[in-house]
């Protein structure tokens, strides 16, 4: 039986699963249910400064049928008073004292700082997360992800916070900056404990098409928002990666970023991070999701043999190279299974528009055929066909050969001019510009009723509204 | 043990005739939309006889553009609506659906199109109007698919449009013999009306054309004469006993069950005729009104049967039993059905032939003979150098549906001896056009 607990910068917690501090921590309430559900830890409302909030202040971004891929909130932190955050931190640590309590904060003075670490340590904090991500509304004050956009003032407080803790600081970074190991550095520079990323990315989720505004709308007007949820998990993962990669953070890392799954969370963990945070999952779908991923990571490490979360934290982060270090005679060629295949040809029409004309139709079978001296292995055929396994990527190089770009240019072989000779796409067939005219038009632009305009014009007095 | 009890009102028919392809609600309609994978060169476009570009309808269904779905529809089929309700998609578009090579459930292509279309029937959006008047005029025999899918096209085209109508309602089959379940009258009616708006084309109902007389003030009046004039009474067996009171034919039957609904009575054990769809259909209705045994003879095995399979599934589902490699002999009974006797049969390199000595009688107290419809073969001999084949089926261009009297057009069931709702509007569709072709190049 696998251990899930973890110990994060001197914070026990029985599983690495805790929630972000949002709305889902907004009271001791929900933080209890919580950990009655399974769930190991969770980083409270940001606590700080007065604020008020306003009405209509989530918005999401649904993908066909699929609600909330992508979410944002232009709600700021706690608006609930101090006193009765500080006696709900106490009560949920008195029941649940090997738990993780974290609190998040949120001032702006020095001395603003060194009292409210204070009280949350006398209230039973197991740590403290310092927000310096939030994109809209505390900003503005001069909080929230200003902060964490100027390395030298996150630094700053960072280093007034640990002249007063005496439990484990975790900065929270923004990712709505261009290098994020800047801040890393800056809160590691800083003595911060750990640090938890990535907060919400400053976003407009849509907008009203009727009434010209974006989404979420306040009385006719909005405003950009903080976005979070599934879509935003690859931009997470990226920056989860460049910390743990990055010799001068040294971090322990909390992940945060479109985590819903074990799935997810695994993602996070094998790129660095030792705690996960999950918030628009648990929003969505109820703090009942942590059973799925509990039982999923259990199962996972159980199958690979690994018996901490520690076995596993950073794991594939050999594997993550810049992009000069990748072979360039690692060579994989599409395969199509013509057993498993539909025939919906949705391979075809991809790879001639939107790559590189390497699949044809035969006369009498809608199985697409590969024309693998036109196939750069790209991928995307495999990506977009529906069913399983059917089209593969298979290694067609001998293995043997290895040169990267590096040593190319270590070598001095690379393409200089513009129409080198050394450069990829040299030889590489494209057809004529003019044979893609009136190609296929037939296939995609169907229809009898257009067929039939060879028997006679079609009429054209249509009221064409939509 | 019947599975439905004979129904005593409306509410009860509506019941027991429980449309098979009810109307999706949006969420089912977003979430049956998603599914589509946007097939290049799709197979379902290839299965539709009207050629309607359902991907890109469906993907419309998908963005909320439900109107410009609808447009989409209604630019192949004019028929739009009662097509999603009434095709038989298993074996057009949905049956071409690639999901079926992934034993994963084809795209519901037929309910999403009513969808679109009942959307903007109901509400009336405008989608068409009439071309600019050209002055020519034509006449049109029937109100059915083929007729009035050719008067929408031929106002759309600039003509001026009368239809003649033998029965006071639009729609041919499509609110006489579909079975009830499939649409209801008021549904089929409606985009009648919504078509006739927009078209402006007139209709005179209760007004057959029967005599030469007829026929020549139309092609005097008239620059060409559309024959949408489909098929006729159901066929006689020629049997002794088939004057009973309660031997009717499966057309006629169907017919008066559609106007009627609940208020016709059908027999506690009922026999019908034939393999075709028409007896499948007969033989379901029978059951859910109430018949407590419903036997379906037909002369050959089942595997010969024309109907599609699910509608043999569909019939079997409600109780129907099938008496297969039987030929009626005789119509038993005294004024009234009694029961059919039979003669069992086998089939011998493609043919029936009767086994001698295996006679019986299977009582019932109602035959619906679904043997086929009559050609209307003596109306069409009033027209002047109009050749009908072998069948009986007006002879005709291919490729314009022009008859061998150059002023005659024809499609629907009178052309191809009896199809779908979709093959007549796809027929029709092209016939207009040939007679634009053919008027324009006079």
């Amino acid at each position: 039986m696998p251990d899930l607990s973890i110990n994060f910068a001197g914070i026990k917690s029985p599983n690495p699963f805790w929630l972000a501090s949002a709305p889902p921590t907004n009271s001791g309430y929900q933080v209890m249910k919580a950990f009655d559900a399974g769930w190991g830890g969770a980083v409270w409302k940001t606590l700080g400064v007065p604020v008020v909030n306003v009405s209509s202040r989530y918005g999401g971004v649904n993908y066909r049928d699929k609600r909330l891929i992508g979410f944002n909130n232009i709600e700021l932190i706690s608006d609930r008073p101090l006193a009765d955050n500080l006696r709900e931190i106490e009560e949920v640590k008195k029941h649940f004292p090997h738990h993780a309590v974290i609190a998040s904060l949120m001032v702006q003075s020095r001395e603003e700082w060194h009292q409210i670490v204070r009280d949350v340590t006398n209230a039973g904090a197991d740590g403290i997360e310092l927000n310096f991500g939030c994109p809209h509304g505390m900003c503005e004050r001069g909080m929230g992800s200003a902060v964490g956009q100027e390395p030298d003032v996150l630094r700053t407080i960072v280093e007034w916070v640990m002249e007063v803790a005496q439990i484990p600081v975790i900065v929270k970074l923004t990712p709505n900056i261009s290098d994020i190991t800047e801040p890393a550095r800056a809160a590691r520079l800083g003595g911060a404990d750990a640090i938890s990323l990535i907060n919400t990315i400053q976003s407009i989720v849509g907008v009203d098409l009727d009434l010209f505004a974006p989404y979420p709308i306040v009385d006719g007007k909005g405003t950009n928002g903080g976005y979070c949820g599934p879509a935003v998990k690859p931009i997470a993962l990226n920056m989860v990666k460049n910390c743990a990669q990055d010799p001068y953070v040294q971090l322990p890392i909390s992940g945060i970023g479109g985590i819903e799954n074990w799935r997810d969370a695994v993602e996070h963990i094998l790129l660095g991070a030792s705690s996960v945070q999950v918030c628009t999952a648990a929003m969505h779908f109820g703090f009942g999701i942590i059973r799925e991923m509990t039982a999923g990571l259990e199962q996972y490490m159980a199958e690979k043999g690994f018996h901490t979360i520690y076995d596993m934290v950073g794991k594939a982060l050999p594997n993550v190279k810049h992009w000069e270090e990748l072979n360039l005679k690692y060579k994989v060629t599409a395969n199509i299974h013509e057993d498993k295949c539909i025939g919906c040809q949705l391979c075809y029409t991809a790879c001639e528009d939107g790559a590189h004309q390497a699949i044809a139709l035969r006369e009498g079978t809608r199985v697409p055929e590969i024309i693998e001296e036109n196939c750069v292995g790209c991928n995307l055929c495999s990506l977009v066909c529906p069913v399983e396994n059917c089209i593969t990527m298979e290694r067609t190089d001998d293995g043997t050969e290895q040169l990267t770009w590096k040593e190319r240019t270590l070598a001095d072989t690379i393409p200089t001019t513009f129409n080198d000779e050394r450069a990829g796409g040299l030889h590489h067939w494209v057809p004529e510009p003019t044979a893609a005219l009136g190609k296929e038009k037939h296939k995609t632009l169907p229809g009898k009723a257009r067929q039939i305009t060879n028997v006679a014009p079609a009429p054209h007095d249509t009221v064409r509204q939509p | 043990m019947a599975e439905f009890f004979p129904p005593a009102s409306e509410q009860e028919f509506h019941a027991n005739f429980a449309q098979l392809k009810p109307r999706m609600n949006t969420t089912e309609a977003l979430y049956e939309s998603s599914r589509c994978l946007f097939c290049f060169d799709a197979p379902c476009i290839k299965a539709c006889p009207t050629g309607i570009d359902i991907p890109q309808f469906i993907r419309q269904i998908n963005t909320g553009n439900v109107t410009g779905a609808a447009l989409t529809i209604y630019e192949a089929n004019y028929f739009g609506n009662a097509c999603g309700k009434v095709c038989p998609t298993e074996v057009l578009c949905e049956g071409a659906c690639v999901y079926n090579l992934q034993d994963v459930k084809p795209i519901e292509i037929g309910r999403l199109q009513s969808f679109a279309t009942r959307q903007v029937i109901e509400s009336h959006k405008h989608l068409f109007e009439p071309g600019q008047p050209n002055g020519r005029k034509v006449a049109i025999i029937g109100a059915g698919p083929a007729g009035i899918s050719c008067a929408c096209e031929l106002r759309a085209l600039g003509y001026e449009v009368d239809v003649f109508e033998a029965k006071s309602q639009p729609s041919g089959l499509t609110v006489h013999g579909v079975a009830p379940y499939k649409i209801t009258n008021e549904e089929v009616l409606a985009e009648m009306d919504y078509l006739q708006t927009q078209f402006g084309y007139r209709v005179q109902y209760n007004s057959p054309i029967t005599s030469r007389p007829d026929l020549l003030a139309l092609e005097e009046a008239y620059d060409a004469v559309f024959l949408g004039i489909g098929l006729g009474k159901t066929n006689a067996l020629l049997l002794p006993g088939e004057e009973c009171e309660n031997c009717v034919g499966a057309v006629e039957f169907i017919e008066q069950l559609r106007r009627e609904h609940h208020q016709i009575l059908v027999g506690r054990k009922v026999i019908v005729l034939g393999g075709g769809n028409t007896a499948m259909d007969a033989a379901s209705e029978s059951a859910r009104l109430g018949a407590e045994d419903v036997i379906l003879a037909y002369r050959r095995g089942k595997d010969d049967m024309g109907a599609y399979d699910f509608e043999y599934d569909l019939a079997k589902s409600v109780g129907v039993k099938g008496l297969f490699n039987v030929s009626p002999l005789e119509i038993i009974g005294n004024g009234r059905v009694a029961g059919v006797r039979f003669i069992r049969t086998t089939t011998v390199d493609g043919q029936v032939q009767a086994v001698p000595g295996s006679e019986f009688v299977e009582d019932c107290d109602m035959v619906i003979k679904a043997t086929g419809q009559a050609k209307q073969t003596t109306f069409l001999s009033l027209i002047p150098g109009l050749q009908l084949d072998s069948k009986g089926r007006i002879m005709a261009d291919t490729h314009t549906y022009q008859t061998t009297n150059p002023q005659y057009f024809a499609s629907g069931d009178a052309l191809n001896g009896g199809a779908e709702v979709v093959n007549a509007a796809a027929e029709a569709k092209v016939a207009a056009r040939s007679i634009h072709a053919y008027l324009s190049a006079r």
